[in-house]
């Protein structure tokens, strides 16, 4: 579905690890303009985290690759976030969206996408094997009382 | 991400500072193995109050710092987690397993 976006940035990075923390402070910055609360704040930049570090991690396990992220404000004070890579893809999107699953190794929990789910309003993932991966997360903010 | 590892009658305290991340995590996760190895503690007390941002990457860390003093028949302690790394922990069910201050 598209929606009309109130404003709209768009930024691309190759797939650094250090480009996670970019990525989340870029998303927190551009966000600040819905006036969020911290606890709002918080909750976009760990979803920003985690699917950046999953683009990172699994989108290019043995590369460096190019990541989009794209964030939009939509009518009704909502934070669209999209983040797109071009890596190797998911086989099974539902089965690595359950808690635990990882093909990351020990330093991964697994828990990525349950953080995503539950921080968001929204969460759709769309991948195809060699093609890459796109997630689409959508979250209303509170609405603030004008002074 | 930064460590500081203090060592005292097979307690080991770990204070971890900075961003907690995947990027961070890694170093995390080197140091606080060779801390374990050479401490091979009773008690292991993981500190957060100097972790400014944390995902499921710290996650990886608790469980694995679990595991370890389960194989060592030790205990861990999780202490001084921020509001936000508490909601990543909630939400994955870590704080059912681990003890957290």
């Amino acid at each position: 579905m598209r929606t009309k976006a109130v404003n709209e940035v768009t930024l691309s990075f190759p797939s650094h690890s250090r480009n996670e923390s970019f990525a989340r402070s870029a998303a927190a910055c551009f966000a600040a303009q819905m006036d969020p609360t911290l606890n709002e704040l918080e909750d976009i930049k760990t979803a920003v985290s985690e699917a950046v570090t999953n683009a990172i991690v699994h989108g290019y396990p043995d590369a460096i690759g190019g990541v989009t992220l794209k964030l939009r404000i939509l009518e009704g004070n909502v934070l669209e976030l999209t983040v797109k890579d071009h890596g190797q893809g998911i086989p099974d999107v539902d089965r690595a969206r359950q808690p635990m699953f990882t093909t990351g190794g020990e330093e991964r929990s697994g828990m990525g996408f349950t953080i995503m789910e539950s921080f968001m309003d929204k969460v759709a993932v769309r991948s195809a094997v060699n093609r890459g991966t796109t997630v689409v997360m959508r979250k209303r903010l509170a609405p603030r009382l004008k002074k | 991400m930064e460590i500081q590892v203090k060592s005292a009658d097979r307690n080991l305290l770990l204070e971890l500072g900075g961003e907690l991340d995947h990027h961070g995590a890694r170093a995390a996760l080197r140091e606080m193995e060779e801390a374990l190895d050479a401490a091979l503690p009773r008690k292991l007390v993981l500190d957060f109050s100097g972790v400014t941002f944390m995902d499921s990457s710290g996650i990886a860390v608790i469980l694995r710092a679990r595991q370890k003093m389960q194989l060592l028949d030790g205990s861990l302690l999780v202490r001084g987690v921020s509001p936000q790394a508490r909601r990543v922990l909630d939400a994955a069910g870590v704080s059912r397993l681990v003890t957290i201050k």
